[in-house]
């Protein structure tokens, strides 16, 4: 789960993590109202949504698809020119190289105080796989890119592990200050920030920290100019404050609901929809519809606790995508059993008014129950024995791959 | 033979009690899996029936481990106390003189694996498989050894080791070989976490060292470095054939594809970039997990392990 900036400045604050004053906006007169109030000359104006990418974004009206203003962080140097900014964000369509085409509609702003920057930085806080401990990665090319930078200057990247244990330790806290040439009360501070980081870290249960730039101001005070906070959703239920700070309109509806009926759906841009048991064959059903010709429309992952009622809205789900032309059903079955599903395939079909093709390949416990029970169904279903055959027929039927 | 597991080994159940526990307990119980006894804290002292088998429950690890001399383990307990369970039979084992933990719960929290993986990795004689897997099996002659939820009937006694990081794609390698009268001396599910116990060069290890094996199925997904890694493992150490599949080829950037650690992040964890790996190592390649059989025949008749 990914949270707004504004919402983890506010974790922020509460950290004794250093963040410029600012006030959470929704419409041009608040804009206005928070600037008179910051009684700062200068301050920020800036988009909040989950999507990074934001400073070099664009902004579209959303009915006539005009564009309207280049940047969806600007720096207001004059209340009109907070005025100018808040209208031209708010309500607006924000497409940045992260969002897509498509774009997000803006509906939060976020009005910040400036500050005389000396320089930027770049620190993330994240899980390492590898080392399989939490990574703390800094470098002195702030407001970049931070792929880039791994690409073009991987010298710029420093980087120290918490020990799972004891946490970091002040020797490398202040190691990695002075590798990015911090010194004095600025390397203080970074200590202390990434002390305040851990704990907030661990407390918290974050997948992810993210502040690009973090600036080092003219007094040599350490600030986050960004904050990017994402929550591991497997620790949800240790931190129900979570569900106050969920923004769902930048959630896929379909896939929340999905996810509330146990199953794992991603949707995408092709027109062969797949309903598979587990995450990798799943993967696999996808791309072995793409080796034969063929584009998949959805990931879907029924889990292995299906069951009737989720196999038919799973079923209503990929259904709901007009561009699916056609469905491939492939069950390895294990703890699931082909003839269950076999049956709920029948049922789903007849309740949905199924009218695509339809190809459905069983493995596994009780397959050769499960193709007779389809067989047996009077129901325009092909059956198949191994995921190849499948995917070619499904491929075939609806014409692809000519 | 097998990696791991064998014949005698001695198999715990924790969470025991639940509906999941005493489900697969069942079935491994049928697969003639010795299923010594389980632990559900709190409940020591009673028994659970295992369709015909009584096996005892115990509050603790060390407790069940000292009375029944069990060397084996598999957690089923739910997600919010499963690294704990983790941590009770890491600590146990490693004062008993060892053991394998098999850890088949969904969904831990990140941060709790994080510091189980650590005390499992202070314990030396202590080896975690999982979390989120499948398990591990070992087929015998007449059943054999399962710690886990695999469907046993698709597994027969035989020569490849299976590794992999998904369940029913795991599943489909094993159809694979069988479709090509191959047989498996043992298949591990390490399971989709970003952070876990047993990795692939593990497994590829104990592979290589394993007499009975002759060639290895591996089954790697998009996310991470571990099938890069395990790669060039495979170029500078592995003498057995190697057969490779990937899943994840057509994933979109930045999505979870339902598994944890399977998302592509910052153009990193492709699954072009791992086929490239497998290759570059002298990796068999599959392209598609149907095609795994007939690949795997090319490479055990390159290695004059089989006429055709």
């Amino acid at each position: 789960m990914n949270i707004h900036e504004y919402q983890a400045k506010a974790m922020f604050r509460e950290s004794g993590i250093k963040v410029q004053d600012g006030v959470h906006c929704t419409n041009v007169e608040e804009a206005l109202s928070a600037y008179d109030s910051l009684g700062s000359a200068v301050v920020a104006v800036k988009s909040q949504i989950h999507a990074g990418g934001r400073g070099k974004g664009t902004l579209f009206d959303p009915a006539s698809g005009e564009e309207v203003m280049q940047g969806g962080v600007k720096i207001a140097f004059s209340r009109d020119e907070v005025g100018e900014y808040a209208s031209n964000i708010s309500g607006n369509l924000l497409v940045t190289k992260q969002t897509g085409p498509e774009g997000k509609i803006v509906s939060n702003m976020y009005v910040e105080s400036g500050c005389s920057i000396e320089h930027e930085y770049y620190l993330a806080v994240l899980v390492d796989r590898d080392s399989k401990s939490v990574l703390f990665m800094a470098s002195t090319e702030g407001g970049m890119d931070i792929e880039e930078v791994a690409e073009k200057t991987p010298e710029a990247i420093h980087k120290i592990w918490a020990d799972p244990m004891n946490g970091i330790s002040e020797e490398d806290a202040s190691g990695l200050a002075s590798s990015l040439g911090l010194s004095g009360d600025s390397s203080g501070e970074m200590v202390e920030m990434l002390v305040s980081l851990y704990e907030l870290f661990i407390e918290r249960d974050c997948s992810m920290i993210e502040i690009n730039p973090l600036v080092k101001t003219e007094d040599g005070s350490m600030v986050a100019l960004d904050a990017k906070v994402s929550f591991d959703d497997n620790a949800d239920f240790r931190h129900p404050w979570r569900e106050e700070l969920r923004d769902v309109s930048e959630e896929e509806e379909v896939e929340i609901r999905a996810h509330e009926l146990g199953l794992s759906y991603v949707k995408l841009d092709g027109n062969i929809g797949c309903l598979v048991n587990g995450a990798g064959l799943a993967m696999a059903s996808m791309d072995v519809i793409k080796l034969y010709g063929g584009e998949p429309a959805n990931f879907l992952d029924i889990g292995g606790g299906a069951t009737k009622e989720s196999i038919t809205a799973a079923f209503e789900i990929i259904l709901e995508d007009s561009s699916v032309e056609g469905i491939l059903v492939n069950i390895f079955g294990g703890i699931i059993r082909c003839d269950m599903v076999a049956r709920s395939v029948i049922e789903a079909s007849e309740e949905v008014g199924l009218d695509v093709p339809l190809v459905v390949r069983f493995s596994g416990t009780n397959h050769a129950e499960g193709k007779a029970v389809l067989d047996g169904s009077g129901m325009a279903v092909h059956t198949t024995s191994t995921l190849s055959e499948g995917a070619r027929k499904i491929v075939e039927l609806i014409g692809g791959n000519n | 033979m097998s990696i791991w597991i064998n014949d005698d080994s001695k198999v715990l159940i924790q969470g025991i009690t639940g509906r999941q526990g005493t489900f697969h307990g069942v079935r491994m119980s049928r697969y003639n899996t010795k299923v010594v006894g389980g632990v559900t804290p709190g409940k020591g002292g009673q028994t659970v029936d295992l369709e015909g088998l009584e096996v005892p429950v115990f509050n603790s690890m060390s407790e069940a481990i000292s009375e029944t001399g069990a060397d084996v383990s598999v957690i089923y307990v739910p997600a919010k106390f499963a690294a704990g369970a983790i941590v009770d039979a890491a600590e146990s084992f490693q004062s008993a003189g060892g053991g394998l933990i098999v850890c088949i719960t969904e969904g831990i929290p990140t941060l709790d694996m994080v510091r189980a993986v650590a005390i499992v990795e202070s314990c030396p004689d202590v080896r975690l498989i999982g979390p989120n897997c499948p398990g591990i099996i070992s087929p015998g002659e007449e059943g054999g050894c399962k710690v886990g939820i695999m469907p046993a009937f698709i597994h027969e006694k035989g020569r490849i080791g299976i590794v992999s990081k998904s369940g029913t794609l795991t599943y489909e390698a094993v159809a694979q070989t069988m479709s090509v009268n191959e047989g498996q001396t043992t298949c591990v599910g390490i399971g989709g976490d970003p952070v876990n116990g047993t990795g692939f060069i593990d497994c590829l290890s104990a592979f290589e060292g394993d007499p009975e094996t002759a060639a290895v199925v591996m089954i790697g997904e998009i996310g991470g470095s571990a099938e890069e890694e395990a790669a060039e493992w495979v170029a500078a150490n592995m003498t057995k054939p190697v057969v490779g599949f990937v899943a994840g080829s057509t994933a979109p950037p930045g999505k979870r594809m339902g598994h944890a650690g399977a998302i592509i992040s910052g153009g990193k964890g492709t699954a072009a970039e791992k086929f490239a790996a497998f290759e570059e190592a002298g990796i068999y390649v599959a392209r598609d997990p149907s095609e795994i059989g007939k690949v795997l025949v090319r490479a055990l008749v390159d290695a004059g392990l089989r006429e055709s």
